[in-house]
């Protein structure tokens, strides 16, 4: 299965490998991983220095496997790709931890690397996640970032 | 009946994740629903002051224009964040 949505750990070097097994055709397998960063929590006020100390994530059951899948498909269509591995965490994560992982492998480095940012991209603003940070001084909802549209934008062409 | 579900901060302004609702008439889309439910007042207000608040029917996303219809599951949210 090429999408999931897990609290569970991955595994990133495993995934990687199991891309290429028993293929001799793969020449590139570019990935990404997303990791919870220990940072000011968004939105705080100047002087205010309440760290995150855990993040929330929380999805649409459903919706979130569609939208993943019909994001790979997109990708598969504008670029020679061969395996396509998103896992995404959902639950209670602590600085450190793993959120997101996207590895997709080609014939070549440029298809690979590209999608792969492509899916990144539109997993930021198409899939039904949202991050909710804990700090000492309470929970706050994540604000949807505008450089985050704009990236998704960027690989539009034309009509779509 | 309609499914209708709400996520994150909306849900939580709200109350509830959840609710069934006839469709009431002359509520024929989803910009519509959104306002029936809005005119609830107090908390309910939220679904017309969230910021770019989003939609989706049948798990897929969007605009208000979207027609709604008995059976539908229909989904209110605040943009994504997720990655």
């Amino acid at each position: 299965m090429s999408v999931s949505v897990q609290e569970a750990d991955f595994d990133a070097g495993a995934e990687i490998a199991a891309l290429s097994a028993g293929r001799d055709d793969v020449g590139a397998v570019a990935s990404f991983v997303g990791l919870v960063r220990a940072d000011k929590a968004a939105g705080v006020g100047a002087g205010n220095t309440a760290m995150v100390q855990a993040m929330t994530l929380e999805h649409y059951p459903g919706m979130t496997e569609k939208a993943l899948e019909a994001i790979v498909t997109e990708a598969r269509g504008r670029w020679e790709i061969y395996g396509v591995r998103v896992i995404h965490r959902v639950g209670k994560l602590l600085p450190g931890d793993r959120i997101v992982f996207v590895a997709v492998s080609s014939a070549h480095r440029g298809e690979a690397f590209a999608a792969c940012e492509f899916i990144m991209d539109y997993l930021k603003t198409r899939a039904p996640f949202w991050k909710k940070e804990d700090t000492a001084t309470g929970g706050r909802w994540v604000d949807a970032r505008e450089s985050d549209d704009q990236a998704a934008v960027r690989w539009q062409t034309g009509k779509d | 009946m309609v499914k209708i579900l709400f996520f994150a901060g909306l849900r939580e302004a709200l109350g509830t994740g959840s609710e069934s609702l006839a469709l009431p008439a002359g509520v024929g889309t989803v910009g519509a629903l959104r306002d029936h439910l809005a005119a609830r007042g107090e908390a309910w207000s939220a679904l017309a002051t969230t910021k770019n608040l989003r939609a989706a029917v049948n798990q897929q996303m969007v605009g208000p224009d979207a027609p709604v219809k008995a059976g539908d599951e229909v989904a209110f949210f605040p943009p994504v964040t997720g990655g």
